[in-house]
């Protein structure tokens, strides 16, 4: 699959460590390990799903990504310009052509500004369109996310939590960038809002060639929108597979038991599905297992999975997997 | 929706796309606030009083020229009469002529301090909230202003500047700026404490997160996205500064640190009349009246404001 496509993103043993303080002096007594070395690569206008229960350094990853935290190690190599180490007003630069989709449609917009000057934010920082030509801009923007023009006078607690979405897409789209990276854009929404939405980042990507990271922990979401799928657990990324074959056939048994949780829409057949139930917690990412990170809740686990960290294999064409006994 | 027929064919993107009429007309920020300030009907009346009493103040001696230094021992300790429409007090000073004056020194006294603690409490408030390695000493250098004895402060500071302060303004401008100064540096560090904790908590909201993924500065985040979300703290500071203001001012004057005693003030006018409470009750009443008048309106126009500034609550 579109193999002949440029690698537009390319992310390698990146690593996101935020330290525990403790006492009057702020001494340093641990890191959380919330991002910890994980390495994928995206082509331009595909979506790379990034899966994983909550906690396990998906937003995280997604954030330093655009560099909103500085990254601990590891490099991030976007349209062939390493980020990691640029200053801050040279990355500052770099940004229109990087956007970001946020999780919580009230959070994200601010409430003293009006619709239109949230998505005219960009262009004035950026210093792009003006007067005349930034407010057809906007009203573009609004019509291209499915909103009323006219609603550029508005306050955001005016809109519902589908329609806040489409302005904070507005907002991403509002320097005609390249790969946005949606931190868990529906989790907040309806499903019947969800599905709408979903549907607008498709059109709008088919219409604008763009590229997008896309976090999330629905499954049948990522298997909707997304080419290749990476699963995330405990700030590493444990299976990394085009869609279908990681539905189809997955490798990593933490993304079996994911797999087994999703409900089927048949009763006969849900009826029979098999649940693999994992046993206990997520261990807390300031004190990761040996070996691999998963064995203490791994069906299958052996003496090997303890000592030794598993190799990051390609098993089968275009299907990357870490585990021992795959 | 009411215009969208069968056939038009509700897509699921264009069920946003509502039809019924929307306020098209650019109505600018701030004819909305004033909109919803004038729903406000305390707020409205704050402003009249307020006015009112500036107007009062400052254009009132103009229509009512009595000296109100002019001492005349034959008519002291009167009740209201023709010629001294407030009564005078026991050396025969006018008390509305005093009011009148005294109120010029009393607001701008309050409100140029209050500016003062303001500008500084939020500076110092938003660079300790938003510079993580400010935090730690501004805010231990706040805590040591808190816990400055201030009386003996502020004796040492008019002790040391007042003589070469008037040498150099005069006896009165002299006077009033050390103690505008005074007061202002004296007063910042509850505003600061405040804002400090309020830009704490905004910071961390994902639309200041989302202005930085789109590459805003960080002056403009601050100016754009903190300041406007921190409005309400800063305005009740404010308002509470005024009347705090004030207060200070006639304390300062009671101890003779102030301003000289023959320059009055509401505050200093309030400390003298207190001796005679029960001979001319009237002396009290008329400063403590105006001094409350003043710090209550312009308390509700601080609360009406608060309420037109915040989008949320426009248009109900």
């Amino acid at each position: 699959m579109n193999d002949h496509m440029d690698v537009l993103l390319q992310v390698e043993n990146l690593a996101k460590h935020f330290p525990i303080t403790k006492g009057v002096f702020r001494r340093q007594v641990g890191t959380v390990k919330a991002v910890d070395g994980i390495s994928f690569e995206i082509k331009e206008q595909e979506t790379l799903g990034l899966v994983g229960e909550s906690g396990c350094g998906k937003s995280t990853a997604g954030r330093v990504i655009l560099q909103l935290y500085p990254a601990t190690s590891g490099s991030v190599v976007f349209k062939g310009v390493e980020m990691t180490h640029l200053s801050s007003e040279k990355l500052r630069l770099q940004r229109p052509k990087m956007q970001m989709i946020f999780q919580d449609p009230q959070d994200s917009l601010n409430p003293r500004m009006t619709v239109g000057d949230i998505i005219g934010e960009p262009m004035i920082e950026h210093e792009v369109y003006k007067g005349k030509e930034r407010r057809e801009k906007i009203e573009h923007l609004l019509k291209s996310v499915g909103l009323n023009p006219k609603y550029t006078n508005r306050y955001p607690h005016e809109f519902s939590g589908g329609q806040r979405q489409r302005i904070g897409i507005a907002r991403a789209l509002a320097l005609n960038p390249d790969f946005i990276i949606c931190d868990e854009p529906i989790a907040a929404l309806d499903v019947s809002i969800q599905a709408q939405v979903v549907n607008l980042l498709e059109d709008l990507q088919e219409q604008l060639g763009l590229t997008y990271l896309f976090i999330s922990h629905d499954l049948s979401m990522i298997r909707h929108i997304a080419d290749r799928v990476a699963v995330m657990y405990l700030g590493v990324i444990v299976e990394l597979a085009s869609s279908p074959s990681l539905y189809g056939e997955p490798l990593h048994p933490y993304t079996q038991a994911l797999l087994s949780a999703v409900p089927i829409h048949d009763p006969g057949l849900e009826q029979k599905r098999e649940r693999i139930i994992l046993k206990g917690d997520v261990p807390s990412p300031a004190n990761p297992p040996s070996g691999c990170r998963f064995r203490t809740r791994c069906p299958i686990a052996g003496t090997q999975c303890a000592e030794q960290v598993p190799e990051w294999r390609e098993k089968k064409q275009g299907h990357w997997v870490a585990c021992h006994k795959a | 929706m009411a215009s969208l027929t069968p056939e038009s064919g509700m897509t699921e993107n264009t069920v946003a796309l509502e039809s019924f009429e929307i306020q098209t007309e650019h109505r600018s920020l701030w004819g909305d606030v004033w909109r919803q300030f004038r729903k406000h009907k305390g707020a409205l009346a704050g402003m009249f009083i307020f006015i009112l009493i500036t107007l009062c103040v400052f254009i009132g001696p103009y229509f009512y020229d009595v000296d109100p230094n002019a001492i005349n021992f034959r008519e002291r300790n009167l009740g209201p009469t023709w010629s001294h429409p407030l009564g005078t007090d026991n050396i025969g000073h006018d008390t509305m002529a005093q009011m009148l004056a005294g109120g010029r020194v009393s607001l701008a006294v309050g409100f140029l301090a209050m500016l003062i603690s303001l500008l500084l409490g939020s500076l110092i408030g938003v660079l300790a909230g938003f510079i993580k390695s400010l935090d730690g000493p501004l805010m231990r250098l706040t805590d040591l202003f808190l816990a400055l004895p201030i009386l003996p402060v502020l004796l040492v500071i008019i002790m040391l500047f007042r003589d070469r302060l008037r040498s150099l303004y005069g006896p009165e401008t002299g006077i009033f700026l050390l103690i505008v100064f005074v007061i202002g540096i004296t007063s910042w560090m509850h505003t600061a404490r405040i804002v400090r904790g309020d830009v704490l908590g905004i910071k961390e909201r994902e639309f200041v997160t989302a202005a930085h993924s789109i590459g805003t500065r960080k002056s403009r985040i601050i100016f754009r996205h903190i300041l406007p979300n921190i409005l309400s703290p800063i305005m009740v500071s404010a308002t509470l500064g005024i009347a705090n203001a004030i207060i200070t001012e006639s304390a300062l004057s009671f101890l003779g640190l102030g301003f000289p005693p023959d320059f009055p003030t509401w505050g200093r006018l309030l400390y003298d009349g207190a001796t005679f409470i029960q001979i001319t009750p009237s002396r009290v009443i008329w400063p403590g009246l105006f001094i409350a008048l003043t710090v209550l309106s312009v308390n509700y126009i601080g609360d009406g404001l608060r309420d037109a500034l915040d989008p949320r609550l426009r248009g109900r």
